[in-house]
């Protein structure tokens, strides 16, 4: 799409995670490049499965990519990184096994079949390659905010789907310079979150989010910044019952604010305004 | 543990390679897999000891343990192991063959703090947990 990227929300963006569906918008309309939400899409899923026989839970990634294809798209852009992962995951899955794509087209109502020809990424590799243009649009850098990103699991595993080196990834600090803010380097950034066991296991998550939180705050760090819906809710909820209560941004409000666009930041369970006022990038 | 090399013990270790596509035998138990599971501390046996288990056909041993449904699936054992085994499809391959019993480890009473939780977390724990 030249002017801009094709872009799937998945079930979470819409309510739980406006924020960042609004400030991702927000910051690509900015650079130039917006985001256009796809004509029809279908949840993604949320996980991927993961046994050998089991087609049918592809089926709605894939259904996703045909709509990609239907509008004459050869790229996906998620926010969300489980969408990221699950999409990405099923659609390597067809293009790796021709068999398996023999099985899906079969079944599939679609016509034409699928033909395998499209990619999934996710907003981080876009805003990665757009460093440059990003750094000319910083207004206000938010140079006082000490912030330490988290990656979690599904932009970086399995390996064959990971957006940066899996051990060491470095998006997100060359991303949080490039907007002035001080990277704190926090070693538990790559650890999982609890993840879906927040549903039934808030024990486990909160075990998690302590662990992460604390390394961070013990590090210097006055917020974290991060992607996932999923990770957001449980770094910023389950901090609760820790004695921390450090915001937790997605990271394109930060790159939103450094660019002079105002953001919303409504649904977040820590108030990240004071932390904003206090620092003078908020009025 | 229960040693067991009958035929119904053998065809679980098969059912597992089968459903994962992993070979369980490849594993040398050196214990990466553990060590790096943010989890352990929650799990009745490590990731590991699951591996030993089913080579051992100890299905009966394997299912009563928590260890398959305290993982998350977040690929940190799968993307350290040194013999390239994909733990977190073995893992997903055990949860697998008693989801598709007929038995689910979640109910909607389960769950906690319905209201707040995003959409995502009860898509994605409804998918690992019930058949
Ligand atoms: S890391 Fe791999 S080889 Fe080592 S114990 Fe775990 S499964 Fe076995
Ligand atoms: S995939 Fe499962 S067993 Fe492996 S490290 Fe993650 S939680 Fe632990």
């Amino acid at each position: 799409m030249e002017e801009g990227y094709l872009y799937y929300p998945g079930c979470t963006l819409k309510t739980k995670a406006s924020d960042y569906e609004e400030s991702a918008m927000a910051v690509m309309e900015a650079l130039g490049k917006p985001l256009v939400e796809m004509d029809d899409w279908y949840c993604c899923g949320a996980v991927q499965s993961l046994t050998e026989d089991d087609i049918m839970h592809q089926i709605a990634p894939i259904r996703t990519m045909c709509c990609a294809q239907e509008q004459g798209e050869k790229e996906v852009v998620t926010l969300c990184d489980m969408c990221y992962n699950v999409l990405k995951q099923a659609n390597e899955r067809m293009k790796e096994k021709p068999d398996d794509l023999e099985t899906m087209n079969e079944f599939l109502t679609e016509d034409p079949d699928y033909l395998g020809e499209v990619d999934v990424h996710h907003i981080f590799e876009i805003l990665r390659d757009m460093k440059d243009e990003i750094k000319k649009k910083v207004k206000k850098p938010i140079t006082d905010l000490k912030i330490a990103p988290y990656y979690g699991c599904m932009l970086l595993r399995p390996d064959h789907v990971a957006i940066d080196d899996t051990e060491d990834p470095h998006i997100m600090e060359g991303l949080l310079e490039a907007i002035g803010a001080e990277v704190i380097h926090n070693p538990k950034r790559t650890e999982c979150c609890g993840s879906y066991h927040t549903v039934n296991r808030s024990d486990i998550v909160e075990k998690r989010v302590e662990d992460i939180v604390s390394r961070a705050v013990k590090d210097g760090a006055d917020a974290i910044a991060l992607s996932c819906p999923l990770c957001q809710f449980n770094l910023d909820f389950h901090q609760r019952n820790t004695e921390y209560d450090i915001p937790v941004f997605y990271l394109t409000e930060l790159i939103a604010l450094a660019m002079g666009i105002e953001v919303g930041m409504e649904k977040h369970k820590i108030d990240p305004k004071s932390l904003l006022k206090d620092k003078k990038i908020l009025e | 543990m229960k040693v067991d090399r009958s035929k119904k013990a053998m065809d679980f270790l098969d059912k597992v390679e089968e459903l994962s596509g992993e070979s369980v035998n490849a594993c040398i138990r050196c214990g990466t897999c553990s060590a790096g599971c943010p989890f352990v501390e929650d799990m009745d046996v490590l990731p590991e000891r699951i591996f030993k288990r089913i080579v051992l056909g100890d299905k009966e041993g394997i299912l009563e343990k928590n260890t398959m449904w305290i993982c998350a699936a977040c690929f940190t054992c799968s993307v350290r192991c040194p013999r390239d085994i994909d733990i977190a499809k073995i893992m997903e391959a055990v949860r697998q063959i008693v989801l598709r019993h007929n038995i689910d480890m979640v109910d909607v009473d389960d769950v906690e703090n319905m209201k707040e939780l995003p959409q995502l977390a009860v898509v994605g724990c409804f998918r690992k947990e019930t058949g």
